[in-house]
């Protein structure tokens, strides 16, 4: 029997869908039997109060969490949210109810042995409830006590090997997508630049100073798999500077069917034979590619590495040799001004270690964003209050075409002294030899 | 230059009676001649020495004195 009835809940579980609530009613009656005989560190019916909080919630329609306060453990300033419940005596099992973040592994590959001993820690210290994962990509471990704060992070310091992750005024958990690793798209080693800039800037994902927070995301290529250009401050996404590599057999193979497009990925339905003219040519955002003589050919120039080409034809079409990263900067959910897309701030920049370059455009952007940055500022939105050409300047770079997103349509150029010969002062008997009055 | 320590603490003191957490901008702003990332050493420092406490709602961090101010138990009931 429930501890506490929960018919709209109860509802949620009818739907379609798998269902959190479910999920939480399992992980309840798991630990009332407690068949492996749990030392259990916070109280036995958290996950019941948790169902019966977020009743209460559903029927009054307002929330009955608190939010704020602790921050994390000795020496961190974040890692951890404090939540507290505003009605205690009805639920005593959710009166804290803290989340913590934990740093992912690159690319979130885990075995099988770590997870279990995630699984266990959280069983014993916490409500045995995750996120997996966040929206930033972190672990996120749902529900514990204040005391068993300093325990979790020993036992992932010590015997996991794990770090907590980002929350607050810091940076936040860094994320990569699997690159090469894997795969045959990635253009850096995505993983090994966010494992070294994780490490480089411990400090700040620490010790929170920025205005707001600041998050950084890896992608191997312009695919985008960690959807950096979408969800990060500063992105990375991985881009070559030379030609598309074409082998001509494998296109004819494409265009004659003896090799799936899509890697096989839309074979559950008859399609009919691949049109490399309407598939493939004929969606180019660019129109820069064309057939010749039964030969595929491309204008790299116009490239904007959308990808597609290289999607559908995987074995036809690589990415160049000349590699690195465009780094973009001012992606970010909508609070204010709405959600914004990343906008380019270095088109190209090589990946070799120890990485002094990348380091230099990251330090020139804090140091712009925490001198000029408002309180609760993401960079995105100082970006559009004070014009992308700050964010250049700031970094140390000359403007490119590739920061133009559009013709300008303010008509007005405002010069500044400096790039004037001569500056504001003029010699006006000289002006006067050749102006009257 | 003097104590940082009793730079910040007399800022605070004297807008105890307004605010209790400020940004870290705001403690900052005391040592306009430092970088900014200098700065977030010395006031981090006056974390570790217990002088200042953390507090974060969970996506801002603010600093205040320990122990004043809003606490999660004790939300605008003081």
């Amino acid at each position: 029997m429930a501890k506490h009835a929960t018919p709209l809940l109860d509802q949620l579980q009818s739907g379609p869908w798998p269902s959190f609530v479910s999920d939480i009613k399992e992980e309840a009656e798991r630990r009332h039997k407690n068949e492996k005989n749990v030392e259990y560190q916070v109280p036995v019916d958290v996950c019941d109060d948790l169902l019966g909080i977020l009743e209460l919630s559903y029927k009054d329609g307002t929330t009955h969490w608190k939010h704020g306060g602790i921050v994390g453990v000795f020496g961190y300033g974040g890692g951890v949210i404090g939540r507290y419940c505003d009605q205690p005596q009805m639920f005593p099992g959710v009166a804290h109810f803290h989340t913590v973040r934990v740093a992912q592994p690159s690319g979130m590959y885990y075995t099988s042995e770590y997870l279990r001993q995630l699984c266990d820690l959280w069983e014993m210290r916490g409500s045995g409830l995750t996120n997996m994962h966040g929206a930033t990509g972190d672990i996120v471990l749902l529900g514990t006590t204040t005391p068993q704060l300093e325990e979790i992070f020993y036992e992932l310091t010590h015997n996991m090997n794990t770090d907590l992750g980002g929350s607050g005024s810091n940076l936040r958990t860094p994320a990569a997508c699997l690159g090469e690793s894997r795969c045959e798209w990635a253009c850096y080693d995505a993983q090994e630049l966010c494992h070294q800039m994780t490490n480089e800037y411990q400090d700040e994902l620490h010790r929170p100073a920025f205005p707001y927070k600041f998050k950084f995301k890896f992608d191997g290529c312009p695919n985008g798999c960690v959807a950096s250009i979408a969800r990060s401050d500063m992105s990375f996404i991985g881009t070559w500077r030379d030609e598309i590599r074409i082998d001509q057999e494998a296109v004819a193979a494409y265009v004659g069917g003896e090799i799936q497009p899509n890697g096989g990925a839309h074979a559950g339905k008859d399609w009919g034979a691949f049109d490399i003219e309407k598939e493939v040519i004929d969606l180019c955002p660019t129109e820069c590619m064309w057939m010749e003589d039964g030969k595929l050919k491309i204008n790299d120039r116009e490239c904007t590495r959308c990808m597609h080409c290289l999607n559908v034809m995987p074995r036809a079409l690589r990415i160049g040799n000349d590699r690195g990263l465009s780094i973009l900067v001012g992606a970010k959910a909508p609070i204010l001004d709405g959600a914004q897309m990343g906008s380019l701030l270095v088109p190209f920049i090589k990946v070799e270690e120890p990485y002094d370059e990348i380091k230099e455009i990251i330090e020139g952007i804090w140091e712009w964003w925490m001198e000029e940055g408002k309180n609760r500022e993401r960079l995105g939105e100082l970006i559009k209050r004070q014009g992308l050409a700050k964010a250049i300047a700031a970094v140390g770079l000359t403007p490119v075409p590739q920061h133009v997103m559009e013709p300008r349509h303010n008509p007005y150029i405002f010069w500044k002294e400096e790039d004037v010969e001569g500056g504001w002062d003029r010699d006006i008997a000289d002006y006067r030899k050749h102006h009257q009055r | 230059m003097a104590d940082p320590k009793e730079i910040v603490l007399e800022f605070i003191h004297s807008k105890s009676k307004q605010k209790s957490k400020f940004y870290f901008n705001d403690l900052a702003a005391l040592f306009p001649e430092m970088k900014m990332r200098e700065a977030k050493k010395l006031i981090n420092q006056l974390v570790s020495d217990g002088v200042l406490e953390y507090w974060s709602s969970g996506s801002t961090t603010m600093y205040g004195l320990p122990g004043t101010g809003k606490q999660a138990g004790a939300e605008g009931e003081e």
